[in-house]
């Protein structure tokens, strides 16, 4: 899987948790806490989501330490 | 060092509330004001160049430290914006902000000038915020740009009540319709005569949400201080110039009343995290801060005790002294982690707005029993007691389950709701205020939280009002009938969950689905807003067309359904 395959699944995880933000003019860079409203319930949401779409398991601690789309999906790229 | 409260049953017998009130400053003639308690006495005092607040901002470790002196001088200029503006006390200033030093200005300035304080949560959407306002109609509105501009600007104009919508944050520019109150505080005097209050003037007013109907504004006077001091000297075991760090937000009644008021009033010095919770980020904070008073919250820890042992165990966090938590109860699990991982037991306690401070609670003194709210504060008397046509009985024998209630009587209790004085008189019998929270009391007089008596679901420590969900997703063209009960979740201990029944012409799909989720979260915010949304068919109704949560909540859960005898299509 590429990274553009990754970010479309990753992004799709997302939408499906906070449907309320616009996948269109979406920023990979930008803080998912600040920037788009979402809060810790919804961070962990998306760790087990992602995990059961790629099969890949985010340990806590280092899911702990993404804070937006393009660390997420940096990580996923070196694991699968 | 020795805990405030060394024994437990001598402490309770030799209390009472005139001499936690004989602890207090006081301005003379009987009056008083918050926060004269939490910052004017401290002046004359070594405490004056203590620092009062330790703050962390998002982006930096390094702490800013701003000292008693100098926040109670940041507070005064906030007064004298209140003043300047024409707004009279007695009048209602909300605030809406994320941690940052100006909102713990404000809401003291507010106090001194004599108005009233109402905190709102920043994670609300824009709708929570729009219906706060419309209840209790604040003359000022305290808040910052982004949040402005996010959840304020569509709609506030419309709100003639509010005369001034205040930016505390940096600004280059005010918004059309805003000032910019850094600037007007720099620019006012850093001198101001707090005003002397009757003890029982209003000072806060906090939202709390209930089954049906709009959120309620909870009314505290300026007598609550003695129960936030007492609780914070005695139950939270402050001493002067400990480092205590309060995680709940001041835009709920924890972060207000242990957040800001309480530990100023006993002169510790408060850490103040900007960012939101970050596991890494919050040990590194006990290490380095030295924090030795933590009091946080069950969904917190449920997250840390998620991440695994080996974070703390890579941190120094000897400087821990007494841990606390509130919100809901804390399983005995947690309470276990706390001892084996990070050396001390964590303490729960209970309360909630109405009753404005600690009520029940476990104490460095006792014995914690892992998994129980503890017991009942000195000067508080609590029971178990079931409804009865003609009012209530007490249950005397141990382990029954029944409503817990409180004798009336302690400073904090609130003196009303705002515009509902039949229901504020609908929560006392006799003597006792009900809390709508079941319990039991084991044989040894600790007492054991079992559930909520109404539909009202508690996630993440916050009361969320299952009508407010629903009204919103009815907005919908596609949707006929809405219920939204709490699920069990492993770490929030409940998530909200709605059930959908859609009008003719609508098919349930995930477009759908997600459509409503977005409508959920952007009007509500994601503290709020349902995690998950279920299409049915239909929802079970009693006869007169109520949805009954009950029974939804029974049916998910595959729980007894219980009495369904007002179920329509059952019966007669």
């Amino acid at each position: 899987m590429n990274r553009d395959e990754l970010r479309k699944v990753v992004l799709e995880e997302l939408s499906g948790i906070a449907p309320d933000i616009d996948l269109t003019s979406f920023d990979d860079s930008a803080n998912l806490q600040d920037e788009y409203d979402l809060d810790s319930m919804d961070a962990l949401n998306l760790a087990a989501a992602v995990h059961k779409r790629l099969g890949v398991n985010i340990p806590d601690q280092d899911y702990a330490r993404m804070h937006c789309v393009a660390e997420l999906i940096d990580y996923l790229e070196q694991r699968l | 060092m020795s805990a405030n409260l060394p024994d437990y049953e001598q402490f309770c017998r030799d209390f009472s509330w005139d001499r936690a009130r004989r602890e207090l400053a006081w301005m003379g003639n009987g009056q008083l004001n918050i926060a004269f308690e939490a910052l004017d006495k401290h002046m004359h005092t070594d405490a004056a160049e203590r620092t009062a607040i330790r703050f962390l901002a998002r982006d930096s470790e390094t702490p800013v430290d701003i000292s008693y002196r100098a926040l109670n001088q940041r507070a005064n200029r906030f007064a004298n914006v209140l003043q300047d503006l024409g707004v009279k006390p007695g009048e209602r200033v909300y605030g809406l902000s994320h941690r940052i030093p100006d909102l713990y200005a404000a809401v003291l300035g507010t106090l001194k000038h004599g108005c009233v304080f109402t905190p709102l949560f920043p994670a609300f959407g824009p709708e929570p915020v729009r219906q706060r306002v419309e209840i209790g109609e604040p003359a000022v509105l305290v808040t910052s740009k982004r949040l402005y501009q996010k959840k304020v600007a569509d709609w506030v104009v419309d709100k003639p009540s509010v005369r001034h919508v205040l930016l505390i944050d940096e600004l280059d520019e005010a918004p059309e319709g805003t000032l910019d109150a850094a600037a007007l505080m720099d620019a006012a005097s850093g001198d101001y005569a707090t005003r002397a209050m009757d003890p029982e003037a209003p000072a806060l007013m906090h939202f709390t949400s209930g089954t049906t109907g709009k959120p309620k504004g909870v009314l505290h006077v300026h007598a609550a201080v003695v129960t936030h001091h007492m609780t914070g000297r005695y139950v939270l075991d402050m001493h002067p110039g400990e480092i205590y760090w309060c995680t709940a937000d001041p835009g709920w009644v924890t972060g207000t009343s242990y957040g800001i008021i309480a530990p100023l009033t006993n002169g510790v010095t408060m850490v103040v995290d900007e960012a939101e919770f970050d596991a890494e980020r919050w040990y590194r904070i006990i290490q380095n801060q030295k924090v030795a008073l933590w009091y946080t919250a069950p969904t917190a820890i449920r997250m840390l005790i998620k991440l695994g042992p080996e974070l703390p165990r890579a941190h120094d966090l000897s400087s821990l002294r007494f841990m606390a938590s509130v919100g809901e109860p804390l399983n005995p699990e947690a309470v276990i982690w706390g001892q084996k991982v990070l050396g001390r037991p964590f303490h729960d306690n209970w309360w909630q707005s109405e009753t404005g401070g600690i009520m029940i609670s476990n104490y460095a003194a006792l014995e914690v029993r892992p998994g129980s709210m503890g017991k009942p504060i000195p000067g508080v008397e609590a029971a178990v007691a079931r409804r009865t046509e003609d009012g209530i009985e007490l249950i005397d024998e141990p382990n029954e389950t029944g409503e817990l209630v409180l004798k009336k009587g302690w400073p904090s209790m609130f003196r009303g709701y705002l515009h509902q004085e039949e229901k504020y008189r609908s929560c006392f019998v006799g003597d006792w205020y009900l809390t709508g929270d079941l319990a039991r009391r084991d044989a040894d007089g600790y007492f054991w939280f079992i559930g909520r008596n109404d539909d009202v679901i508690k996630s993440s420590g916050h009361l969320i009002g299952p009508f407010e969900v629903e009204s919103v997703l009815l907005e919908h063209p596609a949707v006929a009938e809405v219920g939204v009960i709490g699920v069990p979740d492993e770490v929030a201990g409940e998530s909200v969950k709605a059930f959908v029944s859609l009008k003719p012409g609508y098919h349930p799909d995930e477009a759908l689905r997600k459509e409503l989720m977005a409508l959920a979260r952007k009007r509500l915010g994601p503290a709020v807003a349902p995690r998950d949304i279920a299409f049915r068919d239909e929802l079970p109704r009693t006869r007169s067309g109520k949805i009954m949560r009950r029974l939804l909540r029974a049916r998910e859960l595959g729980l007894p359904e219980g009495d369904t005898s007002t179920l329509e299509g059952t019966g007669e």
